[in-house]
Formats: structure tokens, C-alpha cells, sequence
């Protein structure tokens, strides 16, 4: 479904992913792990077309099309979806409103009849519980003023509502406390099915209890320099990633 | 003449075609027109008085505040840069001829005019507007001002039924004069400024209102001004009452021709609120701005003035100004009467070269009086926009209170905000919150909600929209609508 050959980008003149290979086939979950400032998170934004970000080398394959020939909403509206390492704050603007803007938007590029408030409304009650979140976080603006948290917990939701192809979920389990991890972690396994795909980026091995994956990767220094399955992580949890300086 | 003018405006409607979609009020009524010769002196004055078939005595306050005028000078205190005007380069009276007969009804009214205000929007079909309203519209009694005179007001008779007087100002001069002379420049002076006193010398209409004691006006006043004719001006004076527990909502609109000229537009609005009474007051600008070099566009130069005169006075005025090439405006509230309130929302946008320059004075003068100021300033392109409020407590303005919030977002790196907040406090028992923002649509915040399947476009125009919420919330509903869909087409080409 995914296929990611030699992917060099750049931000300026910083040199971040030195030829990235990654292959996601339907239906699998990869986790991404790597010290801090190794690129998982410019993995994600290469995916998701950030303008900032420059791809000088590579190419990607999503579904049998270019995914680098494409509008950053395209990607969306192909069934690429990013959670966020840091959610943005959208003032005034209702969550709820945003979510059925984007559901719409996403539809109508489909060619997929546009959903009216009612049927909305009747889709957001059930993942809402399925999400446990709390109702009075859709009324209120994107993302303004929730925790740490919240915001993380927020993604996901959005994520269920959506249905994305491919979602890649950038380190969503920082900042959660036990429960709300255990819930998000539901949130993920009730969407996983044969067709649908994720790259959990994550520092952490405990996610991976709850997510359980296909495959383990490390990024560093812009790389994938290891792969293996679930008992890589637990690895590396005792080992870190002093290994990588030899 | 009239040749003339036709070729240059053909010459221009390559450019004016490209702009059209986003200033779409922007055409010519074409329509004979009684216009006065370019010029300002005291024979056309006295011309414009003589048509109105005004008493002397208003002929004289008009020569007095020309007199005057000519002693000001224009002031150059804002953060505009205006280019210079010449004033006898206006005309100062045009109506279309087909109205010299006043029309008694709307059946009497020039087809052309009709049609005109259907292409902008604007319901004058009474019986129409009354089926409307089972379906959704709540009904909206308006007088439409056209160039120099006012073509009709509906619903008279019905506000007739209430007590309600809702005219133009010339019919009230003829039907009302006690009532407008005890009012006429009581919160506007003539002196007040140059532009007050340019407009108390030439005004020619606009709409006047009263509401009688204890009575809630039965539905929403409003006017809606069209600036037609070429190299005319228009000096509009509306006067709205409200006496002793009255309470009325009014809507102003106002749209104009695209023309590479710049013209003139110098109202006064004065506002007169009773013990008790409330005057909800709106407007939603879309004078046509300019093209997107900075040609054209209205120069908006308007004194607007609530007198909270009464005890328990409210006055509110929410204004979206999304137009005119520059803006220079002050809605201002007087809050005499103890425990009286004034309230300012307002949401100004900019783009391209548009110069806005526009706050609100809030002057307590009683005990308890309490004012609200929320300012939402957008510029976009390479305008500027400035907010300039004034907070005064007087020293018998025991317990007054202010709350001030000023935001502007930018869009784009070209464009300015600037906020000037001035307050002067004589009362140390005055409670006085001020606070301001400055932000940018972020481009994490338009990775995000493109990441989401939204456009650019409309993810700019979400945020604006969120940005003006607080404001948008105290419009009358229908406006609201009008005033975001005019927020989108206002900021086409801000993006990207
Ligand atoms: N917009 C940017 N401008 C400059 N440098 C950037 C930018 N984005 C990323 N970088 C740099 O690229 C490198 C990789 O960043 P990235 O965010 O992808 O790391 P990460 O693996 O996600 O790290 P973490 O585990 O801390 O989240 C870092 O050195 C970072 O400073
Ligand atoms: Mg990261």
C-alpha cells in the first residue's frame, strides 16, 4: 500500500532523511522508534506533504499513485492521515464544525455524497463513546485550551471519524495517563482491519502492549538501520541507543 | 456628457470583469439622473435646501456649519495616508429623475431602481417579504437611500401602527420638524469635525427613526445606501430616538459601483437613547474598496455618536467593515445617565491597498456606567489597519467600568495592525481592563486543517471566522450570514 524508496529530504539547507526505505503492505502496523531529532516525525510531515519540508531523492508509491505529485489534501482525501506530534490550537473555530468540513472535504474529492449534520451527528455519537471523550471537548474550539492530553486524545478521535487508509501517529502516547492510553490504544486496534495500515511512531515500548505491530523499525540518523518485530522494542527499551554510536 | 462618462467605464470593464467576482455589487444603474454641476459653495447649499424644500431655519444651520467648515482644516491625526481631496471636484446632489415625484408606494417606484436593489439583495416587496417570513426570513422594514435621496421605506404603516416613525430625514423635516430640530447636531455639533460639518452643510438624506415611550419597535429597522452616480458624493444623515423604555434594532448596508475615481462618503449618524431605552445598532460596510492596485474605491469618512442620555441607557453598535478604499470611523457612545451602557464589536478587514483607521470613544460621564470594546482588526495583502479607541472617566463617573479587547490577525507578510488605545481616568474608582493580541494564521495551523482535507481557502476563511466569532455573535442572524460570506469574497486572492 506504502512504498517509501531512498527518501532524501531536506528543510533548508539541514539534510534530515538520507535515503529512507519503507514498505507497508494493507492491513499492517509498523512502529517507528529513534532518538530524539532522527527524523520520525519529517517521516511523517514527507508523507503528509508539509511545503517546508523538501524531498530532493526518492519516491513514494500510495496505492498505486505518486503521493509526492500530490496536494497535501489530496493525500488526506487518498486516506492519509497524520495525528500530530503537537496538535494546533484553532481559535474559534468548533471542533465539531472543523471535523464535518474536513469529513465533507474529503468526500466530495471522492466523489462521495456530502454528509448533512443529522447523519454527522449520528456518526460522532457512536465513535464518541467508542472514544470515551468527553462531549463538551467537540463543542468547544480545536484544540484551544485542552490539555496535553486531550489534544492527543482529540487526533484520534478525528482519525475514527475520518477512516484513513494509512495513519501515522506521531508519538500520540506522550503525555497520556494510563486510562486515556489503554482508550487511544482501543481507539486504534477497533479501526485496524486487513485494508488499513499505520506507522506508530513512538518512544515507548508500553504503547506497543496495547498496538501490538507487524514490524519494528529504528530511524536514526535519517535511516531505517534496523528492523525486526515486536521483541525489537522491548530490546531496546533495555539496551537504548548507545548501540548506534559503534 | 453622459457619453463621456459611458466610454470611460467601457474602457475599464476588462479590469472591472476580473475584480467582479469579488466585489459583486460593484455595478452602474443606468439611470437618468437630476445631478448637481461639480462644486462646493453656498448657492449649491442653498440648491440642495431649496430641493428638499426645507424650512429657513435649517438652511441656516446648514450655512452656519459651512461657514464653518471653511474655517477646518483635515485632519491628519490617523494612520491613513489620504490622498488630496478636491472638494469642488464633487457633486453634491444627484437623484434619479423618475423619483422627483416622491413615489407613494413601491408600485410607484422606477422599475430600473427596483430591479437595482433586487440584483443587491435587497427586499422591498412587502407582501413578498411577509410570505418570507413563515418560511425563514424575519421581517425587515427598510428605506433605501439612493445617490442623494431616499427612493422608498416599507412598512410604514405597520410601524405607523406602533408609533413608530420610520422616514427619510428630508420627510421628517417636512412631517417632524419639532422632533428633529430639539435633535438635530445635539451629540454630532456642527463643529465636531471637518468631515461632521462638511456633511452638516450639504447632507442630503438618510433615515431618521423614532420610537415612542415603552414601546419595543415591532421589527428591524434598516437602510441600505447605494452610491450610483459618478463623481457624486453622498452626505447621508441619520437620526435614530429612542425615548423612555423604547427599544429598536437597527441594520444599516451600504454598496456603491466599482469606479477607478475615488468618491466621497461623509455620514453622521446621531443617537439618542432614553431612561431605559436600548438601541442595537449594525452595519455591515461593503463600500467598494478599490481594485487590487489601490485604484478606486470609497473614501468612508463618517461621525457616528450614541447619546446614553437616560438612566439604565443601552446603546450597542457592532459594525463589519469589509470595504471602502479607506475608513475613518469612530461609533462613539456618550454614557451620560447613570448605569448606562455602551458596547462597541466590531470586525474590520483589509486587503489589498485598503487603509481602515476605525475604534470607538466611550465617554462616562455617570455613575456606574459600564462599556464593552471587542475589536477584531484582519489585514490581508498590503493593507493597514489600525485600531483607535478612547476610554474616558469623568470625575463624577463613580464605579464606571471598561472592558477592552483589541485582536488582529495578519495575513500575509505585507500587511500592518496597529492598535492605539488611549484612556484617560478622572475617577480612581474606575475599573479598566485592557487586552490585545497580535497573531498570524500560522502555517501549522493551514498544515493542519489541509492535512485534513480541507483547502487553503477554506481553512483561511474557517480561522477568520473563529477570529470573529465574538463579534459575528451579536449581529442580527441574516446579517451574521451576510457578513461572513462577505468575510470569503473580501479575502479571494488574501491566500496562496
Ligand atoms: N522546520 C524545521 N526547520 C529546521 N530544522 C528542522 C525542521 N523540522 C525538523 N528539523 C530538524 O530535523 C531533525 C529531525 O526532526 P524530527 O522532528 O523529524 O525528529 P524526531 O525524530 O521526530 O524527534 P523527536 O523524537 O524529538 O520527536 C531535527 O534535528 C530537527 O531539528
Ligand atoms: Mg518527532
Amino acid at each position: 500500500m506504502l512504498n517509501i524508496k531512498n527518501i532524501h529530504a531536506q528543510v533548508g539547507d539541514n539534510k534530515i532523511l538520507k535515503g529512507l526505505n519503507l514498505d507497508i503492505k494493507p492491513g499492517e502496523v509498523h512502529a517507528i522508534m529513534g532518538p530524539n531529532g532522527a527524523g520520525k516525525s519529517t517521516l511523517g510531515n514527507v508523507l503528509a506533504g508539509m511545503e517546508k519540508v523538501e524531498v530532493t531523492e526518492g519516491s513514494v508509491d500510495f496505492l498505486g499513485k505518486n503521493l509526492l505529485d500530490l496536494e497535501i489534501e489530496q493525500r488526506a482525501a487518498e486516506g492519509i492521515f497524520l495525528a500530530f506530534q503537537y496538535p494546533v490550537e484553532i481559535p474559534g473555530v468548533n471542533n465539531m464544525y472543523f471535523l464535518r468540513a474536513a469529513l465533507n472535504a474529503q468526500r466530495k474529492y471522492r466523489g462521495e455524497k456530502e454528509m448533512n449534520s443529522s447523519e454527522f451527528l449520528k456518526l460522532v455519537r457512536t465513535k464518541i463513546k467508542q472514544m470515551s471523550m468527553r462531549d463538551d471537548l467537540l463543542r468547544r474550539p480545536v484544540n484551544e485550551g485542552f490539555s496535553g492530553g486531550e489534544k492527543k486524545r482529540n487526533e484520534i478521535f478525528q482519525m475514527s471519524i475520518l477512516a484513513p487508509k494509512l495513519a501515522i501517529l506521531d508519538e500520540t502516547d506522550s503525555g497520556l495517563d494510563i486510562d486515556a492510553l489503554k482508550i487511544v490504544a482501543d481507539g486504534v486496534n477497533q479501526l485496524r482491519d486487513d485494508n488499513r495500515s499505520f506507522i506508530v511512531i513512538t518512544h515507548y515500548q508500553r504503547l506497543l502492549d496495547y498496538i501490538v505491530p507487524d514490524y519494528v523499525h529504528v530511524l536514526a540518523d535519517g535511516k531505517i538501520v534496523r528492523s525486526g518485530d515486536k521483541s525489537l522494542a522491548i530490546e531496546l527499551e533495555k539496551t537504548g541507543y548507545g548501540w548506534l554510536e559503534d | 456628457m453622459p457619453e463621456q462618462i459611458k466610454t470611460s467605464e467601457q474602457e475599464n470593464a476588462e479590469v472591472h470583469k476580473r475584480i467582479e467576482q469579488t466585489y459583486k455589487d460593484g455595478f452602474v444603474t443606468d439611470i437618468e439622473s437630476d445631478t448637481f454641476p461639480p462644486g462646493l459653495n453656498e448657492e449649491v447649499i442653498r440648491a440642495i435646501s431649496a430641493k428638499k424644500e426645507e424650512p429657513q431655519w435649517l438652511l441656516d444651520w446648514r450655512l452656519k456649519a459651512y461657514a464653518k467648515w471653511l474655517t477646518m482644516e483635515q485632519p491628519n491625526w490617523a494612520k491613513l495616508k489620504i490622498p488630496p481631496i478636491d472638494f469642488n471636484a464633487i457633486s453634491y446632489y444627484s437623484s434619479p429623475k423618475s423619483n422627483e415625484n416622491a413615489p407613494e408606494t413601491i408600485d410607484d417606484v422606477d422599475p430600473k431602481l427596483l430591479e437595482t436593489y433586487a440584483k443587491l439583495g435587497v427586499p422591498l416587496h412587502e407582501q413578498e417579504i411577509l410570505a418570507g417570513v413563515k418560511t425563514r426570513k424575519t421581517p425587515v422594514a427598510v428605506d433605501v437611500v439612493f445617490d442623494s435621496v431616499s427612493v422608498t421605506t416599507t412598512f410604514k404603516k405597520e410601524l405607523k401602527k406602533a408609533g413608530v416613525i420610520f422616514c427619510s430625514f428630508s420627510e421628517a423635516v417636512k412631517d417632524h420638524p419639532d422632533l428633529v430640530k430639539q435633535y438635530l447636531g445635539k451629540v454630532v455639533p456642527i463643529g465636531d469635525n471637518y468631515f461632521s460639518a462638511l456633511n452638516a452643510a450639504v447632507f442630503s438624506d438618510g433615515s431618521f427613526v423614532y420610537i415612542p415611550k415603552n414601546t419595543r419597535c415591532p421589527m428591524e429597522l434598516s437602510t441600505y445606501f447605494r452610491i450610483n452616480e459618478m463623481n457624486t458624493g453622498q452626505f447621508e444623515r441619520t437620526m435614530i430616538i429612542a425615548d423612555d423604555g423604547a427599544e429598536v434594532s437597527y441594520l444599516e448596508g451600504c454598496t456603491a459601483p466599482m469606479r477607478d475615481e475615488n468618491q466621497l462618503h461623509a455620514a453622521v449618524v446621531e443617537l439618542f437613547i432614553l431612561n431605559d431605552a436600548k438601541i442595537k445598532y449594525s452595519t455591515v460596510q461593503n463600500w467598494y474598496p478599490g481594485d487590487e492596485n489601490g485604484k478606486g474605491g470609497i473614501f468612508n469618512f463618517v461621525t457616528k455618536r450614541a447619546a446614553c442620555n437616560g438612566v439604565n441607557a443601552k446603546v450597542s453598535w457592532t459594525q463589519v467593515e469589509t470595504g471602502s478604499a479607506i475608513t475613518w470611523k469612530y461609533p462613539s457612545c456618550i454614557l451620560r445617565g447613570d448605569n448606562s451602557r455602551g458596547e462597541f464589536y466590531s470586525v474590520a478587514l483589509t486587503n489589498n491597498y485598503q487603509q481602515a483607521d476605525t475604534g470607538t470613544k466611550m465617554i462616562h460621564l455617570g455613575k456606574n456606567t459600564k462599556s464593552t470594546i471587542i475589536s477584531k482588526g484582519i489585514s490581508a495583502g498590503k493593507s493597514h489597519n489600525t485600531y483607535r479607541g478612547l476610554v474616558r472617566i469623568s470625575k463624577r463617573a463613580e464605579g464606571a467600568r471598561n472592558h477592552t479587547q483589541c485582536d488582529s490577525l495578519l495575513i500575509g507578510k505585507n500587511c500592518g495592525a496597529h492598535t492605539f488605545p488611549y484612556i484617560e481616568s478622572a475617577n480612581s474608582t474606575a475599573q479598566l481592563e485592557h487586552e490585545a493580541t497580535t497573531s498570524k494564521i500560522s502555517e501549522d495551523q493551514l498544515f493542519y486543517c489541509k492535512q485534513r482535507g480541507i483547502s487553503e481557502e477554506d481553512a483561511t476563511s474557517m480561522i477568520v471566522d473563529g477570529f470573529c466569532k465574538e463579534v459575528f455573535k451579536e449581529l442580527p442572524m441574516e446579517f451574521a450570514v451576510e457578513a461572513k460570506a462577505l468575510l470569503d469574497i473580501s479575502l479571494e486572492g488574501a491566500v496562496g
